[in-house]
């Protein structure tokens, strides 16, 4: 039985960058994650905010880890190559009732330590952002606020992490925990055993099922709250601001707001579902977008769309520990009683992917508080090299990269420009995109006005070609999910009609 | 051939309206015509129709697809028309200055006098119809699927429910069960047939295919593959009849469901578009509001019949051709100032010389460095000596002023550039 | 006296798609109304022997793709098109090949000839 010092369970941007940040001490790090791909929860399907963090209340541990991580976003942007931009959000009020709840904000933000916030008059919110609603009294800018690509984020700590040792296992599902007497010496997983003196639950998901697996909490609970989300053509309107309506007492609100690729997103709502696999889009929820973003941007028409996708909240109902503070959905970070050897967190969901840096350093504050000694490398390399992405380069450097090689001359994606020398990077990367959705969500590729029309005869051929399989047996995500059936002269099946 | 810097007419996309302007415009004078085309090799989307419908106005004959494209195709190349193959344009600007880039060529950057576009169209997605459910393999527009079924070689499925009962969704219900697959059923949301009543009967009744009028599919189920589609009837106002959900079993929803103009590169060239159309805006020479620009073919909008496409495309390549041969002859007519010795710089830049004819041509200069001395102040053509004053000096602060005299014509006429240079007496 | 019958065709000769009114006696065909003389020819052929042209591909080697597109020369005896599909399906055919050249002749003994629809070039590589 292969042994580490810490087994990270989950692979999505808490777990990865919980992974990166501990590689840099001489454990052996091991990160496993249940599907064939990092990212595939919540960390690749949200809204992509990293937030100022006057929204979550004082005292809890969302606001702590928000404001907390947010003034790290620029210097991780920077060692691991992620697409990440300073923007600065807005909280517009729509009719002069909702400007109360602004002040409040504002008031609550304070409290949070959130730097630079300040209100802004109707008039300059129109200056701001000429497509706003006439209606609208004010807003409140926050300046910190930023948005990012949240894939992104999460390979290139995965990948980091993997630069400086840490060992990556997917499609390795967590089964259960070894225990010795009060001691978790290692985890049972659909790929066999492996020891360990620490576990991170990062689960998302399924942490609640985890941690219940070590007799932890067993109050707590997960709920799949679906958040459905809809990307406007770049070409048909163009938004460059985060537009946050004023909260409720549920959820932030269905925002707008600008994305890195130049589209708009519009997005999310908000359900509760009994299924933790439900990720459909429902015929309700987009007449709910619409009108919460009109609401904010009317110019907004929905045959614009040209993605729709839905994401899943690990909602947990962990009661904030703070004294004095009433929040029944806090996060859970902290090592349990009940168990040796457990680094336990739960409900990770917004601001989940702003908080990971801190998360993860506060994963390394704990353990070092139950007394692990944990020694830097010397070797520790913070810089995850970055690929090159064809359609940035001007037109020189673009010729310069063919010249050096020639498959980045030939477009695969034709919406967003992706390369073929791009597709071969990733398929051949540190952690290999060997479906159809990998490349997509490493490339961008695939998500263009035409969704795949064009490419994906040509991925399938390529992805047949360098994995040396069959076209009939390249998936879309997976076993199951083949694109193709057979080819069109066989034989012995259309005889069989 | 290796690619010259140059081109009377760039046509981008080889598909029946690129061939047809390309073969035009060299009829019409242009001396070099190039095709840009993305895929490996010429014709388009006529490569993945093999069914008949084609030429009957053109050719007087109805024949399948890729037989409509290989006329043009060989007339192309027997009119010397060069044809750049697997590469994409990634970048135009509104003068005309286009880059392409390919595995074999790497990145070109060529000026073409005149461009044609001709990208045709992309299919509308499920996104922009927002159909909910769930995001499984086997959810494919009927043209992706054509190209797998006819020219890749591969079927993307075994049992298949068609959206859309335009062409393109009841060929492809015909082909699939030619190859051996079963189609369930043909859902329309409109309450009638948008496609050819012929294309009904030979593709749907033939084979046994229902179509459902005013129907649609309301959600997709399945995870990884398609499992089974939920249809649904629907009113005038395309709202769901509640209690008409019925969940039909297939690996294969095929989305027909409209063709939209591929003008992105359109717009980097700063063509306007027609919102309605989503094509680009143009004048009856089918000349966008880009001077120089031209469009033709489904990328102006869809057009019901190839040979129409063909028309259009003639249209648009005279046209190309012959604002290539008046940009060719402003040209010809340009003659460069160069700045020889001693000058800075000189104003106009270049003349047109048959602006000669009518009368002088002044030309104003500075110098580089101060002469206090006598000097000549000279306009050859590199060779011979055209025209020459005398100055007591030249600085730098006071502009010279300098007269090519009509009577030179005929010198300047012969010549490739003309050179003004200050030197002492 | 005999049994008059009016059958409803849409005829499918070109895109106008119109609907042709048939009166015929059993086999025979009395009377046409709507439709072009065309029209006419077809409706009386396709209730007695109705035919179809078919495109369909055939696998080749050697060229820039796996298959072929070809199409029937004439329009084919509908019943015999699955047996075709058949025949077509078992073919194979080596680049280069020129557009009408014929792939299969007198397919099933029908005396119609499977074209190619284009030219395929052998590839030199």
């Amino acid at each position: 039985m292969d042994s580490y010092d810490v087994i990270i369970i989950g692979g999505g941007v808490v777990g990865c960058m919980t992974a990166r940040t501990l590689s840099r001490y001489t454990l052996r790090v091991l990160l496993i994650d249940q599907e064939a791909d990092i990212g595939m929860g919540a960390s690749s399907a949200n809204s992509a905010i990293v937030h100022a963090g006057y929204d979550p209340l004082p005292g809890t541990l969302k606001a702590k880890m928000n404001v907390a991580a947010n003034p790290l976003w620029d210097a991780l942007a920077g060692e691991l190559n992620f697409p990440f931009e300073r923007r600065g959000d807005y909280v517009v009020a729509v009719g002069p009732g909702e400007l109360a709840r602004l002040d409040k904000l504002l008031e609550q933000g304070k409290a949070n330590g959130v730097p630079g916030m300040h209100t802004i008059s109707a008039d300059e919110m129109r200056h701001r952002e000429p497509n706003i609603t006439p209606d609208t009294s004010g807003a409140l800018w926050a300046p910190t606020g930023g948005i990012c690509d949240p894939f992104a984020v999460t390979i290139a700590a995965a990948e980091n992490a993997l630069q400086n040792g840490v060992t990556l296992k997917l499609d390795t599902a967590f089964t259960g925990f070894i225990i010795e007497g009060k001691k978790i010496t290692g985890i049972h997983t659909s790929h066999g055993d492996f020891g360990c003196r620490w576990v991170v639950n990062a689960a998302g998901m399924y942490a609640d099922e985890v941690m219940h697996q070590a007799g932890v909490r067993p109050e707590f609970q997960i709920t799949a709250r679906r958040g459905e989300y809809a990307i406007l053509d770049r070409a048909e309107i163009t938004i460059s601001n985060v537009l946050f309506p004023v909260p409720s007492n549920i959820s932030k609100g269905i925002l707008v707001t600008a994305t890195l690729h130049g589209n708009t997103l519009v997005g999310p709502n908000a359900e509760n579902l009994p299924d933790k696999e439900e990720h459909s889009v429902s015929p309700g929820g987009m007449a709910e977008l619409w009108e919460g973003a009109k609401r904010l941007i009317p110019s907004l028409q929905p045959r614009h769309t040209i993605a729709v996708f839905a994401g899943l909240r690990a909602s947990g109902n962990a009661a904030c520990a703070t004294p004095g503070v009433d929040y029944g959905h806090d996060f859970v970070i902290e090592i349990p009683r009940e168990v040796e050897g457990l680094v336990n967190l739960g409900g990770i969901e917004s601001p989940g992917l702003t908080a990971a840096p801190a998360i993860a350093l506060r994963v390394v504050e704990l353990l070092k508080d139950a007394g692990e000694k944990l020694t830097e490398k010397h070797d520790f390399q913070p810089i995850r090299p970055a690929r090159p992405i064809f359609r940035h380069l001007t037109h020189d450097e673009q010729a310069s990269l063919i010249r050096r090689d020639s498959r980045y001359g030939r477009v695969v994606c034709r919406c967003e420009l992706v390369t073929e020398g791009e597709i071969m990077a990733e398929i051949h990367g540190p952690i290999p995109a060997t479906t159809y959705d990998a490349i997509k969500r490493r490339t961008w590729l695939g998500t263009g006005r035409c969704l795949g029309g064009f490419d994906m005869p040509r991925v399938v051929d390529i992805l047949s070609r360098e994995l040396k399989i069959p076209p009939e047996t390249v998936t879309k995500k997976g076993p199951g999910s083949e694109f193709l059936i057979r080819s069109t002269k066989d034989v012995e099946v259309a005889d069989a009609h | 051939m290796p690619i010259k810097e140059k081109y009377d007419v760039v046509v981008i996309g080889s598909g029946p309206g690129g061939l047809a302007a390309a073969i035009e415009a060299k009829k019409n004078g242009a001396e070099d015509v190039l095709i840009i085309e993305r895929d490996v090799e010429p014709g388009g989307i006529l490569l993945q129709c093999i069914h008949s419908g084609f030429g009957l106005e053109v050719f007087g004959k109805d024949m399948p697809g890729p037989a409509y494209a290989q006329h043009f195709i060989s007339d192309a190349l027997t009119a010397g028309i060069e044809l750049l193959l697997d590469t994409m344009v990634i970048d135009i600007t509104p003068g005309r200055r286009i880059f392409a880039c390919g595995k074999h060529g790497g990145l070109i950057d060529i000026q073409a006098r005149a461009l044609v576009l001709s990208m045709g169209c992309r299919e509308r997605t499920r996104a922009q119809i927002r159909l909910p459910g769930t995001r499984p393999a086997g959810v494919y527009t009927a043209g992706t699927a054509q190209r797998w079924v006819n020219v890749e070689g591969y079927m993307p499925g075994r049992n298949f429910v068609i959206l859309g009962s335009g062409d393109i969704g009841m060929i492809m219900a015909r082909r699939l069960t030619l190859e051996g697959a079963k189609v369930e059923q043909v859902l329309e949301v409109m309450p009638y047939l948008t496609g050819l009543t012929r294309n009904y009967v030979q593709c749907l009744m033939d084979f046994g295919i229902p179509l459902h009028l005013s129907h649609t599919v309301n959600r997709i189920i399945g995870n990884k593959r398609v499992e089974a589609i939920e249809s649904i009837q629907v009113d005038e106002r395309w709202q769901p009849v509640p209690g008409t959900a019925q969940v039909v079993p297939c690996d294969t929803l095929l989305l027909s469901v409209g063709l939209i103009p591929e003008n992105e590169l359109s717009r980097k060239a700063g063509v306007k578009i027609d919102p309605i159309t989503a094509g680009p805006w143009v004048d009856d020479g089918f000349e966008t509001n880009v001077p120089g620009i031209f469009a033709a073919g489904n990328v102006v909008h869809v057009y019901d019949l190839v040979d129409w496409v063909t028309e259009a495309g003639y249209a648009a390549g005279r046209s190309a051709a012959q604002f290539a041969l008046r940009e060719r002859e402003k040209e010809r007519r340009h003659i460069p100032m160069i700045a020889g010795l001693n000058v800075r710089y000189i104003v106009p830049q270049a003349i047109d010389k048959e602006n000669l004819k009518e009368g002088d041509i002044r030309l104003q200069l500075r110098v580089t460095q101060p002469l206090e001395k006598l000097v000549w102040i000279e306009i050859s053509d590199g060779e011979n000596s055209i025209t020459r004053k005398r100055a007591p000096y030249a600085r730098p602060g006071e502009i010279i002023t300098l007269t090519i005299p009509q009577r030179a014509y005929d010198q300047v006429a012969k010549a490739g550039q003309l050179r003004v240079d200050v030197t002492k007496r | 006296m005999y049994m008059e019958e009016i059958t409803k065709l849409i005829c499918i000769t070109c895109p106008k798609g119109c609907t042709l009114e048939v009166q015929r006696d059993g086999d025979t065909v009395l009377k046409v109304e709507q439709g072009c003389k065309r029209g006419h020819e077809y409706a009386r052929r396709e209730l007695v022997d109705p035919r179809r042209m078919i495109s369909s591909t055939v696998k080749i080697t050697g060229g820039e793709h796996p298959l072929l597109p070809v199409y029937t020369a004439d329009a084919f005896p509908k019943p015999r098109i699955p047996d075709l599909m058949t025949a077509l399906r078992k073919l194979g055919v080596k680049a280069p090949i020129r557009m009408n050249q014929v792939v299969l002749a007198d397919a099933l003994g029908t005396g119609i000839n499977i074209l190619a629809s284009r030219d395929m070039p052998k590839l030199s590589r």
